[in-house]
């Protein structure tokens, strides 16, 4: 029985860099809009950007980029044949994705409660520049906040195929596609974090 | 070549630019906080731009991929460089 399973490890990985290209262009529609409307509305960027917490902010900053260390090690780990810290890296990796959601739904939270929300009617009374602001911030971090949530589901996946060897020290693309999905997922916030949280003056 | 023969990158480069990542966040919230005017938004770019660097570079491999990779991001971001220099050469003029 000839039973040659073709695989392209460097193929596969292109395709994922491919796929990523066009979540680039995606955010980057709405980079766009952001940058368009703040060349419009300086002021009220800034009088709307100080509403943001820079403390949620930059504290899910911080947890992303860890989490990005957690599951680039975890290729390492894996390629060197430590399949239970390449385990205990995605665990933790997922786990940071857990607290960044939490800190997004606390930080919503407090802006919904406030009446910050599209289509509020304390929205509707703000400046245009500031209601703009608060639509791109909803409309980005929301998008954002779902590709964490997809980022986490994919990790766990890789788990799954780790824990049975279908993904392992000979054959780890798909850990390493996760990966650079997961790494996505934290460039997009690199971007957001200074552009919606430090815009101060 | 095998993928065997890929390069595995150490423990120890991944911690150093994560290490890196982090003072660079705290360069850019400490720098947010002065007022260098129109200036403040192209540091914070540029330091978000540098930071996206490392990541692709490192984190991502980017750094250790053949040519044809660098090459198709290059395309994309230059794409990417078109579609914001076309918006603003409207947007500007209006």
């Amino acid at each position: 029985m000839s039973g040659h399973i073709h695989k392209d490890y460097t193929g596969a990985k292109f395709g994922m860099w491919l796929f990523l290209f066009t979540e680039v262009l995606l955010f980057g529609g709405l980079f766009i809009l952001y940058s368009v409307y703040l060349a419009r509305y300086p002021k009220e960027f800034i009088s709307a950007g100080k509403e943001l917490n820079v403390w949620f902010g930059g504290g899910n900053t911080l947890v992303l980029l860890t989490s990005s260390l957690f599951v680039a090690v975890s290729i390492t780990a894996l390629r060197r044949g430590a399949k239970r810290l390449c385990l205990g890296l995605l665990g933790a990796t997922i786990a940071c994705a857990a607290i960044f959601m939490l800190n997004k739904f606390f930080e919503w939270s407090a802006k919904i409660h406030h009446g910050i929300y599209p289509g509020s009617e304390h929205l509707k009374e703000m400046k245009h520049g500031e209601i703009v602001f608060f639509n791109l911030y909803y409309l980005t971090t929301g998008l954002h906040g779902i590709h964490v949530v997809i980022g986490a589901l994919v990790l766990t996946w890789a788990m799954f195929l780790i824990k049975r060897d279908r993904v392992n020290a000979n054959d780890w693309v798909i850990l390493e596609n996760a990966g650079l999905y997961w790494h996505l997922v934290d460039l997009i916030w690199i971007f957001i974090f200074p552009l919606y949280y430090l815009i101060l003056h | 070549m095998s993928e065997q023969d890929v390069h595995i990158v150490p423990y120890k480069t991944f911690l150093m630019i994560w290490v890196a990542l982090l003072i660079l966040t705290g360069t850019t919230v400490a720098v947010a906080q002065f007022h260098f005017g129109a200036w403040n938004i192209w540091v914070a770019l540029g330091i978000a731009i540098l930071k996206s660097g490392l990541v692709v570079a490192v984190f991502m491999h980017m750094k250790y991929e053949n040519r044809l990779f660098r090459l198709a991001l290059f395309s994309a971001l230059a794409i990417l460089a078109i579609f914001i220099g076309l918006t603003f050469v409207d947007v500007l003029y209006r």
